[in-house]
């Protein structure tokens, strides 16, 4: 009995929610904290209306995620939204009818849409050639500089006058080895912080076709002399043991907070988890540059992801993605989001509003991330967008772990990158310039 | 039921029908994949096959021209040959000494056996947090008798830990078999050649080396497959293929184009090649077992 009054209510409640609702998909890749932070925005949204229903699921880590719903779509079932990361924002731009244009759809929702009201360099990185924005940038972060302040001041150094340049970083490591440290610098996602972001801090290409943003036919360009000459400057740190190697990726960033690494390049993201983990003080910096090359330092370029939609959807739906991407993109929901992520916010207006409320006083080193983004772009600094960037990523891993193990020269490493990584844009140009 | 009965007196299919589920199966995970791969390695196409193209042998030439392609069967041929007889030789010399163990025996070999079911991705893991140079176990112990342990950037290093990692992950397979080979031989042959004054080294030697030579060879061909296919996770897990390419085999690449860089194609043609290599190993096989098996 009681079976069937469960039953009843529970189909009372389907026939309400299928008679008045909408459902749209979400398929994501945030884990802990940031996974329920997604789930938070989406009960948030379908609380303040009723005919659309946002419905988020965990697909696992960014690349499984992009494989399940390949497999989804070439079986007819593809979520609504998916969320891509950054590097693979090239592959989803060539995908054709796989996609549907965020610009589009918002326009044809008839939701008010402004791409100018976002920060540029994280607008930028998703917006097509023609002005059309393609995807909606969700959570982006950028390559900031971590230093242990207690290590700093163990080591005779100020401990609120970080390091500004490479030449200032070297001296520092150099203090923080005398004094015992075995590792005073590590560097996280080596190739998006010293490749791509330290390209577009100097303002030089990473690679032509302003850094694939003009055209498939692009070609790398990190062996230019100052690239080799920060890639020697590090490799001779290495040398000298004031630059250690901890692995690719992410995975130096628990050698900072034990303690072992001084100082850590790595994204912004990291900022929450330092902050619980860490048993020391430590503070923020710019990304290190080098003071004499001209237009340095320009702005860093994003990590990340964006939400992209799928394309062969009804109508009713996409007003629905749409106005749930509205309902994201309000000042007040960004400035929260942002807050509590540590990633950036994406409007303008959002980052007015964090600064008012005093959150930045209150944290600080919370605003480099924003300040090294919030700069009117270049073409050398808009972003990277170029094919197959996961294989070329993978290339840099290998060629830079060439050069820290003594293998081969800074040049050689960096020339092997170019022709390597040529090979791959080539491959991918002749794939996707027939459509 | 009605329909059972009748087909187990009378018809002629019924052996089709019992072998029916097996073929199923084998056609399902085995020949379809197969033949989709054959028919991928042709083409080309984005990630979301909205575009396909027939490229004939690109795929292949492509592979043929890259330099790290080939460098990785040299990888692949190390690692599989280490894997093989450092697998192969401890679990005969575990197998040896587990077969004369009077007391506890169920002990011993529970022990030994219960690697076989951790997952190969578990077991990279596992490794690798013994191994990694910051907080690592053993890398801290090394350090302590003087070696300056890091996979991360010395390639021999990188090696070692996934051979160790492989092989661990395999000795329970080849244990098994070596015990079950071990007690298969008569007593009684030893014994007369332990009156003739032979010693227990000599024994082994002349006695059951050779007697247990068709297992050997046929853990040796298993191992190397297992090598070549099985380790992808252990790789992934581990090392990723790094320091450099260095740990990156055959078919690690394999996994990583397809799965994580979305070329089915330049993917396909890979498995292709990995499929020739299995083949021909399995007619290597099949040739020397039979010969050995009639003795």
């Amino acid at each position: 009995m009681r079976h069937k009054i469960a039953a009843a209510v529970l189909a009372g409640l389907f026939s309400m929610g299928a008679s008045a609702q909408v459902e749209i998909q979400w398929w994501h890749s945030m884990t802990s904290v940031n996974g329920e932070w997604v789930n938070d925005l989406a009960r948030e949204f379908n609380a303040s209306q009723s005919k659309y229903k946002i419905v988020p699921t965990f697909k696992g880590s960014y690349d499984e995620s992009m494989t399940a719903a390949i497999a989804a779509y070439r079986a007819g079932n593809a979520p609504h939204i998916l969320q891509v990361f950054e590097v693979g924002t090239a592959m989803m731009m060539a995908s054709g009818k796989a996609i549907k244009p965020v610009g589009e759809v918002m326009k044809e929702a008839g939701q008010k849409f402004d791409p100018a009201v976002y920060i540029p360099a994280v607008a930028g990185y998703y917006t097509a050639p023609n002005g059309q924005m393609l995807s909606f940038p969700f959570n982006s972060s950028t390559t900031v500089f971590y230093y242990n302040k207690d290590a700093f001041k163990a080591a005779g150094l100020d401990p609120e006058q970080p390091p500004k340049t490479w030449i200032e970083v070297t001296q520092a490591a150099a203090k923080l080895k005398a004094s015992g440290h075995t590792c005073p610098l590590t560097i996280a996602w080596q190739s998006w912080t010293q490749l791509e972001s330290f390209s577009a801090w100097h303002n030089v290409e990473f690679a032509t076709k302003n850094n694939g943003f003009g055209g498939l036919d692009a070609r790398l360009k990190i062996n230019s002399p100052l690239h080799v000459r920060h890639i020697e400057n590090l490799s001779n740190m290495a040398k000298q043991g004031l630059f250690v190697y901890k692995g690719r990726m992410s995975t130096p960033e628990p050698s900072f907070i034990s303690g072992e690494c001084a100082m850590i390049t790595t994204s912004s993201g990291f900022y929450g988890n330092a902050k619980k983990n860490a048993k020391f003080n430590f503070g923020l910096s710019t990304l290190p540059y080098y003071p004499d090359v001209e237009g340095a330092p320009q702005n860093t370029v994003i990590g990340g992801a964006s939400l992209w939609v799928m394309g062969g959807k009804k109508a009713d739906e996409y007003k629905g993605v749409a106005e749930f991407f509205s309902f994201v993109s309000k000042p007040d929901v960004q400035s929260a989001s942002h807050k509590r992520t540590g990633y950036l916010p994406i409007t303008l207006e959002a980052f007015a509003l964090t600064e008012k409320s005093g959150y930045y006083k209150e944290n600080p080193g919370t605003d480099v991330a924003p300040n090294q983004m919030i700069r009117k772009t270049t073409d050398k600094s808009r972003g990277i967008r170029l094919g197959n960037y996961v294989q070329i990523r993978t290339i840099e891993d290998e060629e830079l772990e060439q050069v820290w193990a003594g293998k081969k020269t800074p040049k050689e490493g960096l020339d092997a990158i170019v022709k390597r990584g040529n090979e791959m844009l080539e491959r991918f140009e002749k794939a996707n310039s027939k459509k | 039921m009605a329909v059972e009965k009748r087909v187990v007196f009378k018809s002629k299919w019924l052996p089709w029908v019992l072998v029916a589920p097996q073929v199923f199966i084998i056609g399902a995970f085995f020949f379809w994949p197969a033949a989709q791969a054959l028919l991928q390695s042709v083409q080309q196409s984005d990630a979301f096959g909205t575009s396909i193209e027939w490229v004939g042998l690109e795929n292949f030439r492509n592979l043929w021209n890259d330099e790290t392609y080939l460098a990785s069967f040299y990888t692949t041929a190390i690692f599989s040959v280490s894997v093989a007889v450092i697998g192969i030789s401890l679990s005969l010399l575990l197998a040896v000494y587990a077969d004369r163990v009077a007391k506890g025996a169920l002990f011993y070999k529970t022990l030994l056996i219960w690697p076989y079911a951790v997952a190969p991705a578990v077991a990279g893991v596992l490794w690798l947090f013994m191994f990694a140079p910051s907080v690592g176990v053993v890398a801290y112990g090394l350090r302590a008798i003087g070696i300056d342990w890091n996979h991360l950037l010395n390639s021999t290093h990188a090696m070692t830990l996934v051979v160790m990692a492989a092989v661990w992950k395999q000795i329970s397979y080849n244990f098994l078999f070596f015990l079950a080979g071990l007690q298969s031989i008569p007593r009684s042959l030893i014994e007369a050649a332990a009156i003739d004054g032979a010693g227990p080294w000599r024994r082994f030697w002349t006695i059951v080396f050779p007697l247990l030579s068709p297992t050997t060879f046929f853990l040796l061909v298993i191992n190397v497959v297992y090598a070549f296919f099985d380790t992808f996770a252990i790789i992934d897990s581990a090392t990723q293929g790094g320091p450099g390419k260095d740990t990156a085999i055959l078919v690690y690449k394999v996994y990583y184009d397809g799965f994580k860089a979305m070329d089915l194609g330049g993917s396909a043609a890979q498995s292709v090649v990995l499929m020739v290599i299995v083949i021909a190993l399995t007619v290597v096989q099949f040739r020397f077992v039979e010969k050995k098996v009639t003795y």
